[in-house]
This record gives C-alpha cells, sequence and structure tokens, in this order.
C-alpha cells in the first residue's frame, strides 16, 4: 500500500536547496516515437504493417521479417510482471539519491517485454497497467503500474517522480480575470494544491467572479500584469520562488483574420497579452523554477501554457489570434529545453473554441472552461506534455498528423 | 540697463514669489487607461521594456524603450482628436500654435459637490455663481475642475461599475457655454477624460470633446495637485510632444503661481 | 553424444598466458594496459612484435580507437586483424577466429588481447553508452546497469528453480578461496557464507558480493599451429572444440538459459571428451548465477539442478569439481573485455601446468566459457573453449 504523502513542512532555511539532477538522456531517434506518444499520454508501441508484430525496443527492421515498415500505433496496455529488483546503488547520481527504486521486466499483452519502472503496489507476478511517461529528463520512459486504482496509488514517490501533480503544491494562476482562469483555480483547489496565487491585472477594473475568487480560502490574489515587464518580475521577485506549478492563463482572443482589420493595435494587443506575456512570465519565473526541480515534495514541477490547436495550423476566421498562438507554441518549445536541466516539465494544454463569450459565433462543440481545467489538471497527474483537450482539439491533432496540407485548406474554407 | 519682464520672471522663481506645481501623475504601467468596449481598439497602458541598465546589453548607462497610447497618462487632447475638429486648420500636436501652449487658468473648486456624488455634473448655474465670486472667465483661459479625484486609489479613481465609469464631469450645456459664451482655450480635470463619466449618455455625446475640439480647443486630463492653485491667476504650461498629425500626447504639465 | 560435423582444428595451439596485474584504478589508457600485454607476449614466447602476423583485440575503454589504429600505436604490420566488440564472450570468440586463421596460414602467429582501464568514472560511462537497446529501454530505468539487469533474470531464475542465495554463495566464497592463493587477485581476505549472507544489497537478489569489482588490466595468449611453437620453442595447449552463439533462445520470455544449451553436443563431440572428461572448469562469473546456469547449460547437471550440483560439489581448487580455480572475475577483479580472458589464460596456465599456487593436481584437460553482452533484457553471446595440455 502505497503511504499517503505528508503535506511538506516550511523550508529550513539553514538546509540547502537540492539542486535538480537528470535520468539519462539519451535516446535514439526512432525511440523519440515513443516520446510523442508518451507526451500524450499514450501507449504506443511499433507494430510492423508486414507481419502485425509489436516490437520493443524501437527497432529499424522487424525482427520477425525484417520489413522496415514498423509503425507505431497504440496497443494493448496490459502486462504481467515477469520479474523485480530494487535498484539499492544505482550507477547514475539522480537515481541514486532516489534509491531505493523499483524496476521490474514485463511481459506485455502485445508480446514484447519491457523494462519499467515499477509501482510500489505492483509486485512479481501481478498484471499490471502499462503506460509511456515523460521523465524528468523529458525522455520516454515505461512505468507499471495496478490495474485498478489502490489507496493513495497517485502519492508512489516513483509515480510522482513522473507526473506534476498539484497534491501540496504551490500553484501561480497568471491571469484570474478569466473565467478560465477561475476554473483552474478552482480544478487546482480540488486537486489539493497547497496555495494558489492568482494574478490579476488592472486591479482598478472590476472583473465577473471577482467576489468569489476573493473569498476562496487558499487562495491569494496578487498583482500581475504579465503583459507589464515590470509587474511580472516584481511578482517573481516576491513569490517567484515559492512557485510549483505556474499556469499560463495569459489570453487575448480576438477574431479576424489580416485583410479586413484596421490598422496593427488589436495585433499589437494580442502579442502583447499573449507572446509578450508568455516571454515575461517565463523570463521572470523560469530561472528560479528551473533551480528548484528538485527543491522536496513541493519541488517545482510544471509550466502550463493553455494554447490553440489553432497553434498548429491558421484558422483564418481567428487568423491573427492562431498567428499568436503559433508563437506562442514555439516559444514553448524554446521553454522546455530551457526548463530541461531542472527537470520541469512544460505541459502544453491545446483546446479548440472555447464556450466563451470571444468564440460566442462559432457553432458548438465548444469546450466548457470548467472542462478545459478539469483536463488540464488530469494532464498533470498523468505527467503529459501535450494535453489535447475536447473533441476539436483531438480532431485538429489527428488530422494535422495525417496531413496538414489539408487542415490548412479545410480551416481556410 | 532696463530688467526684462523675464528677468522678473527668472528672479521671481528664484526668489520663491512664484511657485511652480506640477500637476502630472507619475507615467507608469499601471495608471489607468480609459475603459472602452473591449471589441473596439484599446488605449495602450503605459510599457517600459529595459534595454539596459549598466549590463551586458549596455555596460555604462540605463535606458528604456517606452510604448505608450497618445492619450495614457496625463495627457493633452488635440481637435483632431474629435470627428467635430476633424477638418480645423493646425489642429494636431504637431502643427498646434506654441503660444497656445503657455496660458492662464480658472480653477473651479467642486472638491465637496465630487465628493458627495461620483456623478456630480458641472452646470452654467455653477460656473456662475463661481464667476460671481472671481469675476467672468476671460477667454483664451483653461478652465480647470478640481474635484479631487486624483487623491483616491486607482479603482476608485476608475470608479468602474456595470454601466461603467462613475466619475464627475461637465454637462453638456457647459461645455457649449464654456467654449461659446467664453472662449476657453480649454477644459481641464483630474479624471481619465474631460468629459464626465457617464457622458455617453449626454447630448451630445461626450460633450467635452464635441464642443471643445469642434472649435478648436484643447483638453487636459489626469491632472493631479489643483487643490494647490487659486482660482485664478495660475499660468498653465502644457506644451505636448510633437507628434506627427498627433491626436494628443502624455505630456508634463506645469502651474506657475504667484505667491 | 553425436559426433560433430564441424571440421576439427588441426594441430593448432594456444600459448604464453599473459596476465597484467590489475590494479583498482588506473590512470593509464587502454592503450597502455594492451601494450603491456603485447610485450609480455613477446617476452614469453621468445619473438619480437614483428613476429606476430596477425592481431585481434577487445576492449570497452579505447575511446575512438579501433584495432587499425592500435596497429601503428604499437608497431604491428599484420595480415589479420581483428576487433571484437563482444564482452564477455571476446575470448571464446577470439580464439575461434585466430584458430582458423592460422589453420589456414592466413597469419601464423595471432596475438589475442584484452585489455581495459578503469578511471574513477569508467565503468558508469559504459553503461551509461552499453548498446541503443540499453540506453533507449533500459538505463533510464533506475540506472541499474548490469546488476539490475541480471537482478531481474536472477529472481526470476532463483525462483523458478528454487534456487536459494546461499547456494550461490557457495560459488562465491569458493572463488574467494581460490584467489587467496593468486597473488594477482584483487581481493585479498577471506569470505564466509555468513559474510556473503549478510552483504549489503545492491539489486535484490544480487548483493554485494555477487558482484565483481570493476578494475583495470590486460590478458592475452597467442594462437598458432604447433609446428609454429615447436619452431619458437614454446609448448602451447591444444585446442579441442570451441562453440559461439548470439541471441540464443530469443523467444524465452526470461532468460534461464545461454546459447550453450544449444551447442553443447556440437563442443563436446568436436572435442571428443564428456563433461565428466574436465579436470577444471572456468565459467564466466559476472554473476554466480550466471555461473550455476552455465553449470546446467554446459551438461555438467540438468536444467534446474544447479543449485544441487552445487550444494554436492567442493568448487575450489583441491576439491572435486575445480571451478574459476584463479578466483575468478568475482575475486580477482573485472578487467572490462579482460574479463572475458580471464578464464582462458588460467585454463591455459592449468592445462600447461603453469599455474602455480592455483595449480590444480594433474589438470590436463579443461574448459573455459564466456557470455557477453546484455544488449537489452539478457546476454546475448556465449561460447566455450575445451583445452588440453600438450601431454593429453
Amino acid at each position: 500500500m502505497t503511504e499517503p504523502l505528508v503535506r511538506p513542512r516550511r523550508k529550513n532555511p539553514l538546509a540547502r536547496t537540492r539542486l535538480p539532477t537528470l535520468p539519462p538522456q539519451w535516446r535514439s531517434r526512432t525511440s523519440h516515437e515513443l516520446t510523442r506518444a508518451a507526451a500524450e499520454g499514450r501507449f504506443a508501441l511499433q507494430c510492423c504493417a508486414a507481419c502485425g508484430h509489436f516490437t520493443y525496443p524501437a527497432r529499424d527492421a522487424c525482427p520477425v521479417c525484417l520489413s522496415d515498415e514498423l509503425v507505431f500505433k497504440d496497443a494493448p496496455h496490459g502486462g504481467t510482471v515477469l520479474s523485480e529488483t530494487t535498484l539499492h546503488i544505482p550507477a547514475d547520481v539522480y537515481f541514486r539519491e532516489r534509491a531505493p527504486w523499483r524496476i521490474g521486466l514485463v511481459k506485455l499483452d502485445a508480446g514484447p517485454t519491457m523494462v519499467a519502472h515499477l509501482h510500489g503496489d505492483s509486485k512479481e507476478g501481478d498484471t499490471v497497467r502499462m503506460s509511456l511517461q515523460i521523465d524528468k529528463a523529458g525522455q520516454p520512459v515505461a512505468f507499471a503500474q495496478p490495474q485498478t486504482e489502490t489507496p493513495h496509488m497517485s502519492d508512489d514517490k516513483q509515480w510522482r517522480e513522473m507526473t506534476a501533480d498539484p497534491k501540496f503544491r504551490r500553484v501561480l494562476v497568471t491571469n484570474g480575470r478569466t473565467v478560465i482562469g477561475q476554473e483552474v483555480v478552482r480544478a487546482m483547489k480540488e486537486a489539493g494544491a497547497s496555495i494558489i496565487f492568482v494574478g490579476i491585472a488592472d486591479a482598478w477594473k472590476p472583473f465577473p467572479g471577482e467576489a468569489a475568487l476573493r473569498a476562496m480560502e487558499g487562495v491569494t490574489i496578487v498583482p500581475l500584469n504579465t503583459a507589464d515587464e515590470k509587474s511580472t518580475f516584481d511578482l517573481a521577485a516576491d513569490i517567484g520562488a515559492k512557485i510549483d506549478i505556474l499556469v499560463n492563463t495569459s489570453e487575448h482572443i480576438r477574431g479576424g483574420g489580416l485583410l479586413d482589420r484596421h490598422g496593427t493595435s488589436t495585433s499589437v494587443d494580442e502579442i502583447e497579452q499573449s507572446y509578450m506575456a508568455f516571454l515575461h512570465l517565463a523570463q521572470a519565473f523560469g530561472p528560479v523554477m528551473r533551480m528548484r526541480g528538485a527543491d522536496g515534495v513541493n519541488s517545482a514541477v510544471a509550466w502550463v501554457n493553455i494554447l490553440s490547436v489553432y497553434a498548429f495550423a491558421n484558422w483564418p476566421q481567428f487568423g491573427q489570434y492562431s498567428a499568436v498562438q503559433a508563437a506562442c507554441l514555439s516559444l514553448s518549445q524554446c521553454l522546455r529545453a530551457e526548463l530541461r536541466p531542472g527537470g520541469v516539465r512544460v505541459m502544453n494544454v491545446f483546446t479548440g473554441p472555447l464556450d466563451t463569450e470571444w468564440f460566442q459565433t462559432v457553432p458548438p462543440p465548444k469546450l466548457a472552461p470548467r472542462v478545459l481545467a478539469t483536463g488540464l489538471v488530469r494532464g498533470l497527474k498523468n505527467g503529459l506534455e501535450d494535453a489535447f483537450i475536447g473533441d476539436v482539439a483531438e480532431e485538429v491533432r489527428q488530422r494535422f498528423a495525417a496531413n496538414p496540407k489539408a487542415l490548412e485548406r479545410e480551416l481556410g474554407q | 540697463m532696463d530688467k526684462s519682464p523675464l528677468q522678473d520672471f527668472a528672479a521671481a522663481i528664484a526668489s520663491g514669489k512664484v511657485r511652480i506645481v506640477d500637476l502630472t501623475f507619475t507615467l507608469s504601467p499601471d495608471f489607468p487607461v480609459i475603459v472602452l468596449p473591449p471589441e473596439v481598439g484599446q488605449a495602450m497602458p503605459m510599457r517600459i521594456q529595459r534595454i539596459s541598465r549598466y549590463d551586458d546589453a549596455g555596460p555604462g548607462w540605463y535606458w528604456n524603450n517606452i510604448t505608450l497610447c497618445e492619450h495614457t497618462g496625463t495627457h493633452f487632447d488635440a481637435p483632431i482628436h474629435w470627428h467635430t475638429g476633424k477638418d480645423l486648420p493646425n489642429n494636431a500636436v504637431d502643427t498646434l500654435p506654441p503660444q497656445d501652449m503657455i496660458a492662464p487658468a480658472c480653477v473651479i473648486d467642486c472638491s465637496a459637490e465630487a465628493a458627495k456624488d461620483a456623478d456630480f455634473l458641472l452646470t452654467v448655474p455653477m460656473v456662475e455663481a463661481w464667476e460671481a465670486k472671481h469675476g467672468r472667465i476671460p477667454e483664451r483661459h483653461w478652465v480647470l475642475l478640481r474635484t479631487d479625484w486624483s487623491k483616491k486609489n486607482f479603482r476608485d479613481y476608475a470608479n468602474l461599475k456595470e454601466d461603467g465609469a462613475h466619475t464627475p464631469g461637465p454637462n453638456a450645456e457647459v461645455m457649449r457655454w464654456l467654449v461659446h459664451e467664453r472662449g476657453i482655450i480649454g477644459f481641464g480635470t483630474e479624471t481619465i477624460g474631460t468629459d464626465w463619466g457617464q457622458a455617453f449618455h449626454l447630448d451630445p455625446p461626450l460633450p467635452a470633446h464635441h464642443y471643445l475640439h469642434g472649435a478648436g480647443r484643447y483638453g487636459l486630463q489626469c491632472l493631479c495637485n489643483l487643490d494647490q492653485l487659486p482660482p485664478t491667476g495660475a499660468m498653465i504650461v502644457s506644451a505636448p510632444l510633437k507628434i506627427e498629425n498627433g491626436s494628443g500626447s502624455p505630456l508634463r504639465v506645469l502651474a506657475l503661481v504667484s505667491n | 553424444m553425436p559426433g560433430s560435423l564441424r571440421r576439427p582444428y588441426d594441430r593448432i595451439v594456444v600459448a604464453a598466458p599473459v596476465t597484467i596485474p590489475y590494479a583498482r584504478y588506473s590512470i593509464k589508457s587502454a592503450h597502455w594496459w594492451i601494450g603491456r600485454a603485447l610485450k609480455a607476449l613477446t617476452e614469453a614466447a621468445g619473438i619480437t612484435v614483428r613476429d606476430i602476423d596477425g592481431f585481434c583485440v577487445s576492449s570497452f575503454t579505447l575511446g575512438m580507437d579501433t584495432g587499425i589504429g592500435l596497429t601503428q600505436h604499437f608497431g604491428l604490420c599484420v595480415r589479420w586483424l581483428d576487433h571484437i566488440p563482444l564482452g564477455g564472450a571476446s575470448a571464446i570468440a577470439a580464439l575461434r577466429r585466430a584458430a582458423r586463421a592460422v589453420e589456414a596460414h592466413d597469419a601464423d602467429i595471432i596475438a589475442c588481447v584484452a585489455g581495459d582501464t578503469n578511471h574513477t568514472d569508467s565503468f558508469r560511462r559504459t553503461l551509461e553508452n552499453f548498446s541503443r537497446f540499453s540506453s533507449d529501454a533500459v538505463y533510464p530505468h533506475g540506472a541499474g546497469g548490469a546488476n539490475g539487469s541480471f537482478a531481474l533474470i536472477a529472481r526470476n531464475y532463483m525462483r523458478t528453480y528454487g534456487v536459494k542465495r546461499e547456494d550461490l554463495g557457495r560459488i562465491a566464497v569458493s572463488q574467494r578461496a581460490n584467489a587467496l592463493r593468486n597473488p594477482h587477485a584483487l581481493m585479498k581476505t577471506p569470505l564466509t557464507l555468513e559474510q556473503y549472507m549478510a552483504a549489503r544489497p545492491i539489486a535484490d537478489p544480487i548483493h554485494l558480493f555477487d558482484c565483481v569489482m570493476p578494475c583495470a588490466g590486460a590478458e592475452a595468449f597467442l594462437v598458432m599451429r604447433e609446428e609454429t611453437a615447436k619452431a619458437l620453442g614454446i609448448t602451447g595447449a591444444k585446442l579441442l572444440g570451441t562453440i559461439e552463439r548470439h541471441n540464443a533462445f530469443g523467444n524465452d520470455p526470461m532468460q534461464v538459459r545461454g546459447g550453450w544449451a544449444m551447442d553443447i553436443d556440437d563442443l563436446y563431440g568436436m572435442a571428443g571428451v564428456k563433461p565428466d572428461d574436465m579436470d577444471f572448469v572456468q565459467t564466466y562469473d559476472d554473476y554466480p548465477v550466471i555461473s550455476m546456469m552455465q553449470f546446467e547449460d554446459l551438461g555438467f547437471c540438468k536444467k534446474g539442478e544447479g543449485a544441487d550440483f552445487v550444494r554436492g560439489h567442493d568448487l575450489t581448487i583441491d576439491g572435486d569439481f575445480p571451478h574459476n580455480t584463479s578466483g575468478g572475475q568475482l575475486s580477482a577483479g573485472q578487467a572490462g573485455a579482460a574479463g572475458a580472458y580471464i578464464g582462458v589464460t588460467e585454463a591455459l596456465r592449468q592445462v600447461l601446468g603453469t599455474a602455480g599456487p592455483t595449480q590444480v593436481k594433474n589438470a590436463k584437460i579443461g574448459l573455459a566459457s564466456g557470455f557477453g553482452m546484455i544488449n537489452y533484457d539478457r546476454g546475448l553471446s556465449s561460447g566455450a573453449a575445451i583445452l588440453a595440455g600438450a601431454a593429453s
């Protein structure tokens, strides 16, 4: 049975903060298909198009028929633990600091055997549910856990290394003025976040939901105008070292493409409120989060961006918005690489049109803010890197993977 | 050798006989700007982006890039700002006559009324009552409306409710009257805008803008320290930036007051 | 036992076993260790480096160099060259290839050398960069290295066949006793079964004395035709039979046997001997459990009887089943790829009667085996050779 996590005490100011170390990072190019699956929370393995055998580890030819048509596809995630061991003296600093560490060899229902991190509640002989996870190094690893829920299951110390569970962590929601921001606050509270800092820009301007937000226990309103460099840095100076999960809810949605918009000031606003906001947040909060990636139970663990799925392909009805989202997506990849040494993951949550005022004229389906917030927290708990929430986002993901050109044409009609 | 008036003026400043009062708010990113429905174009607040601060981007010097709207912070409205003044000659900040940048002011103190009623409206009879006390408002004078609004915190200063801003200002008739019956050079307020908070609902809407700029006159807003000015006799120095075809400009507004 | 279809080795001898005494850590390069071994070979055989016309090398720590770079490094001019990256199976593979080469007169005197240095970080680096499958799919899961992988194999094997830690301990303890007679062994203190059982866990069920000690060192021998040896006035051991197998039993879900099990009939058939004829056995002992697996797979007992076998035999030099008489890797040290050679050079000394303090009385014929390359979930390479003294 998993020991429930203990709420961390206040930090001892005399104790040195443990610096982040990372598990082994090298992977073959072929293996990064597993990275893609792990990022999205899918259990995918190579499957031979010629003979139908699943193979693992990643190969460049089928070991049964030598075909090179090895396609990664979702595989049955059941398996049986053939053998297990507890590593007491691993060779590498990251694991040595976290030893004892359990691994197992799992016979997959899909066929191959898989060396996997082993959940504390799974042992030799057990059937397990396999998943691919992104580890602290940002690389794919296999994880075996019980097929059915066990008490405090998500508190398992090895599982927690693979995830960014908000439980007992301190969260900054960068914009609480919006319904999205407020729903994220609510979902974080439900997930057991210990403190939720909520950024409010232009506090002189009232906003819907303000009274409820201010009354919420465990919520601390902080002045934060992410479009403004100084405001962002000032807040980071105050609370930057306490932020374990940063949810960038900075949002600025305006319809319109290029030719029917007059002037550029709306575009500048879009860039300021989204791209520049992201950039300010990253420069202000990123360095200290990167340093605190191994700071105990409430270590810095994740950076979350809420992005439009139209970052992948431009939706001309919201053409300039899509373009800024694409820029933010690109920036998130840069941030991801730069936060990696700290073991802090960057999770992008992709959505289609939201059921909010700025998508008022868009026909359904539209994503309810609460569903987005719930999906965001689920993504953190499952350790995702790319979470596609809602039917539209999932559909666009698939269409983009299948044929980006078709997606471009069809969005433009 | 005869002393020139400017020599006298310099001596008066040096001796303190003439006091200089700064009527300007600090330009800061969090200072409120005019609030319009979000789907229309927005005034950009002050943005300060550091270029360098004795660091690798400039080892020996500190400087910033700034971006802001022509109507951010304590600012000047030129006639071209409003549709009523769009066809007037020399109606933009780069062409307006320099002599208009220095002019005397009449200060009407309505701070007591504004303290009681955020929707306080200045009317002609109120100005007539002021004239009865201080004399007729001369032509080419600024009229500055003192409300002490500038002393509030930003939230109360903007005072936004679900139906918009609630801040004191002039009614339509008094603006028409001041411009056409008194020939003022401009109208200045402590609030965000020369107009009343709910002035969209007046006839014409936003009458201060309508009448002032339609007659080639000016506006000053987001002023402070009006409580340090005498009802009459202060000299206002208000030189906007020479922005090409600019509709207005943030500026430093100074009042010269004779002790 | 059916005979082998393979052509027997035609008067091939293996001579001049050399061991460069091991060091726990060394600031020298692998090149230095290999160079010492080459020098020792020339001295042992009374030849010069110009007499060597075939060269085969194995090492994990040569950096960017391969065999060809070493020819220029050591002033070798050879007409036959090999570089064998098979880890613990390298020595048997080298022996087999060299034997056929000299038999065919492709070369006359082949120097087979394995050597590695051990800097403080060498071992971890070797683990980290061992193979693509390992880097992709094993090492990131706990970085247990060989200990982690063999722990999984050992646990399954022990459970499947009812093997107890004490049984494996008998192998380790016997080897330590042997090592105390080997002046070059790194382990110099006796080991009791109680100490073995009380050792700290490394990767359950692997405990401290199940593990080898990585070190620096080199091992080497010469392969030539009998006539060449005679002309040089040196005595070599006769090569009677060999086997080599890679990636055997790939469908076994977990490794409980090595490739030997596939080929032992061939091994003994070619040599014309039986397991019982062996005067000693040198198994590849990266872990005692692997030695036990070899007792079964090399035909000394049936599969699953390994534990009974060790309970029923004395594995020390003077015992009824002398095993890993130098102390093996477990007690002499694992000098990287030279760990593959330690059993072969010791077997040569035994059959040549030059083993000195570790000599098994009247040892005339013996077996040495190799095992290597845990590429993913199992050791892939296996090999064995039977050597006999000149008199047999």
